[in-house]
């Protein structure tokens, strides 16, 4: 088959997948969000202008102001930046140790090094995430980093495991055989042969737990141990405007629907990249 | 006419809560707070919730704190002082008995006293009976205390909570069974939410005028406007979210109290961290930080400015807000005179209270505009005490100072302030020695200026009591001279 078929179904498929359409939209605006907060916000979020606190959404203020005046639209714009840093860089620490780490459970399937990596992730799997990324953060102090690394060790177990699985299957197919028959070794064949075939599988669950750490990162800094003031955060914005949600609404309504948002479409795009990349469901191939 | 059917349901259900608060009038009263107290044990722990719920409703001293933090007669109806001011006599009251029926004599009060000021003694204000040389009993109703030197402020130190009056007989069962002479009895205590009291009978004086008493403790802002919206509880003492009183004043069921409180809110820095040891940069920070823009933006509205650590309602105040007013030009001269790189760069630890959280970010985004960089980090209290408190390991913090006439703890050279000047420590000890009203007034004022002056904190505001209550509720106290809540005079307006 030609590559240009394959590529003008897939150009095809994404279009007619609903989910991946929606999806991808809406976290397209979220990272435009992120991305032009570098070059342009509305209203600084650094500083406080009390006179003009607790505003309703106006012409001025779209979203309103908060309780020290700052504007909403501003902090939902740079609070996306910590929000997708946090999920970029705690997804990158689960892909940089669990990938490898599956590759070479894989490798070595049924000997004691995969039973010692298997059961380690067990072990990390076996403890609530959020509880231990409270305990991390309780101990080496509240801060946008901590919180990273906390939820980041969460993230190695499921690439692994989803690696070791997407591997052993492949392990089993002639184009391997074929590459050990060429000398090469276990190593070289986890990097050349099977990374590149189990990489729709890590994508699709890479946009997954994307999703879990935005909500991760917004629990943390709800409970006050994610990003410290003075960076914005959803998730302190919302715990900030808790004893205000009678008479300024809009204070908690806008953070929460970013947060929903965010992790709709990053959810509905995995699912469409899924049906996308799974062969099972994939036509005209 | 598609809203009939509703509003007359609305019009029932509201005849319904009428009666049901209308049967509540009738003597007894729900007062919620934050804080449930460890134990019930004021002369055994420092934790001010023991006495918010117990002083002076169940527990009495030698003399009492009124509503206006003025000293006024307890147990002891009458004293004669000596001329020199060492021999304090005291005439007790007469027909006292303690709840459970035992009789109260001047045996009692030596006993107490003697019990404070005891090496083994676990009373939290040790150093109010430190004075306290020999008390004699002469008769029933008669004690004199001698003490070891004149103390201006001894009948003052009786009236805290920590000098109240117990029986030998139940003083090792106090903390979970209060046994006083006070006008309401302790009946049932649920840990985790509520304790209950009774009107006492038998009380020897004005009796109380309610019959029963409940104190709920909430301790999360939300949950606490939701009960006071349904009604749950008719008294909001010390109320933790101000964003929402405004919301209470408009509503004609409910009624909202500010009052005064003993708490200085201070930004507190580290006098011997550099640069903050340099008077210039402490300066500098107090004359960056705009209060009005706090006290709005925290507590939205409620506080008084002060200038040094002392607080307004007190006749011997001074007013030195001028000497830190807000002028970020000056900040930054005095900055660049100081000498430092800028931005200078300062650990900021906060405790959950919001008039710190939110203080912090606001003072955090003025001291910003002159050139100091606060790195805020939020602590919980347990953590703040550790490190801030009793480790120093900070640069500034925000804290409310609630203990009444603590400006001397400052002459503590390892106090967490870390402020070590012999001046302002001889005032202080010149204090403690001195009885003559006048003078004392004096020294006062002396030791808020040099406080000031030395810019020993950014002195933010003076703490307001925010009490939400139902409409027919009288004779709360407004202010909070001490911490407590004394419900003798309380009553329903109907």
């Amino acid at each position: 088959m030609s590559t240009a078929v394959t590529e003008r179904s897939l150009g095809a498929q994404m279009l007619r997948n609903r989910n991946l359409l929606i999806g991808g939209a809406l976290t397209v605006v979220f990272a435009a969000a992120a991305l032009i907060s570098f070059l342009w916000v509305p209203y600084p979020v650094d500083g406080v202008d009390i006179a003009n606190k607790i505003k309703p959404p106006s012409a001025a203020h779209p979203f309103g102001t908060d309780h020290f005046g700052r504007d909403i639209l501003s902090m939902i714009m740079v609070g996306a930046r910590t929000s997708i840093a946090v999920a970029i860089v705690a997804v990158g620490i689960g892909m940089l140790f669990g990938v490898p780490l599956g590759l070479w459970a894989a490798a070595r399937k049924g000997t004691l090094l995969d039973e010692v990596i298997m059961r380690g992730n067990d072990l990390v799997f076996a403890f609530p995430s959020l509880l231990i990324a409270i305990m991390i953060t309780a101990i080496f102090g509240p801060s946008a980093v901590n919180a990273i690394i906390a939820i980041g060790i969460f993230n190695i177990p499921v690439f692994a495991r989803l690696t070791r699985s997407g591997a052993l299957a492949l392990w089993q197919r002639d184009f391997i055989l074929a590459a050990r028959v060429a000398g090469k070794g276990s190593a070289r064949i986890s990097f050349e042969h099977i990374l590149p075939n189990v990489a729709n599988l890590l994508i699709v669950q890479g946009t997954i737990q994307f999703s879990l750490g935005i909500l991760a990162e917004a629990g943390l800094s709800y409970v006050g141990l994610g990003a410290q003031p003075p960076i914005p955060s959803w998730g302190r914005m919302l715990a900030e405007s808790q004893t205000m949600i009678s008479f300024a609404p809009h204070m908690a309504l806008f953070p929460g629907l970013a947060i929903l948002l965010t992790v709709l479409g990053l959810n509905l795009m995995g699912d469409g990249l899924r049906d996308m990349f799974d062969p099972k469901l994939r036509r005209g191939r | 006419m598609m809203f009939k059917p509703f509003r007359t349901g609305l019009v029932s259900a509201l005849a319904l809560a009428g009666a049901v608060s209308a049967a509540q009038a009738d003597g007894s009263l729900t007062v919620a707070m934050q804080l449930e107290p460890p134990h019930l044990d004021p002369t055994s722990a420092a934790a001010a919730a023991i006495d918010s719920v117990l002083y002076s409703n169940v527990y009495e001293g030698l003399t009492r704190f009124a509503s206006d933090g003025s000293v006024v007669p307890g147990l002891a109806r009458s004293w004669d002082i000596s001329e020199d001011g060492l021999t304090y006599t005291f005439h007790l009251a007469e027909g006292v008995t303690f709840h459970d029926g035992s009789a109260f004599d001047a045996e009692d009060v030596k006993f107490s006293l003697d019990r404070a000021r005891a090496e083994d003694s676990t009373n939290a204000q040790k150093g109010l009976f430190a004075a306290i040389d020999t008390v004699e009993v002469t008769d029933p109703l008669t004690v004199v205390v001698t003490l070891s030197k004149p103390t201006g402020s001894f009948l003052f130190n009786m009236a805290w909570g920590d000098a109240v009056i117990v029986a030998p007989e139940s003083a090792d069962t106090l903390q979970t069974t209060p046994n006083g002479t006070g006008a309401f009895k302790f009946a049932d205590w649920v840990q985790g939410d509520r304790i209950e009291l009774v009107k006492n009978p038998d009380y020897w004086g004005t009796p109380a005028v309610l019959d029963e008493a409940t104190f709920k403790f909430i301790s999360d802002p939300t949950a606490a406007f939701a009960a006071v919206m349904a009604e749950d509880v008719d008294v909001f003492y010390s109320f933790p979210a101000p964003e929402n009183l405004p919301q209470f004043d408009m509503d004609p069921r409910f009624k909202v109290l500010a009052g005064s409180t003993e708490g200085e809110t201070i930004l507190a820095m580290n006098n011997k961290l550099p640069p903050l040891d340099d008077v210039r940069v402490r300066e500098a920070v107090a004359h960056a930080i705009n209060r009005q823009e706090i006290i709005d933006g925290a507590m939205f509205g409620y506080g008084t400015p002060i200038g040094s650590f002392f607080p307004p309602h007190n006749p011997d105040y001074v007013d030195l807000t001028g000497l830190s007013d807000y002028d970020p030009e000056k900040s930054k001269a005095l900055l660049e005179e100081a000498g430092v790189t800028l931005p200078v760069r300062l650990k900021m630890t906060l405790p959950p209270p919001s008039y710190a959280r939110r203080g912090g970010e606001i003072i955090a985004a003025q001291l910003r505009q002159v050139g100091i960089e606060a790195q805020i980090e939020n602590v919980e209290w347990a953590q703040w005490l550790e490190t801030t408190f009793r480790g120093k390991d900070y640069g500034m913090t925000i804290v409310s100072h609630v203990e009444p006439m603590d400006i001397g703890s400052l002459a503590n050279p390892d106090y967490y302030t870390q402020y070590d000047n012999a001046d302002f420590q001889a005032v202080i000890e010149e204090l403690s020695v001195t009885a003559d009203p006048a003078q004392r007034s004096e020294l006062f004022k002396q030791a808020q200026t040099m406080l000031a002056e030395d810019y020993v904190a950014g002195f933010l505001f003076q703490m307001a009591l925010l009490t939400v209550a139902k409409t027919e509720v009288e004779g709360l106290w407004v202010n909070m001279p001490t911490p407590a809540v004394d419900l003798t005079a309380v009553h329903w307006a109907n």
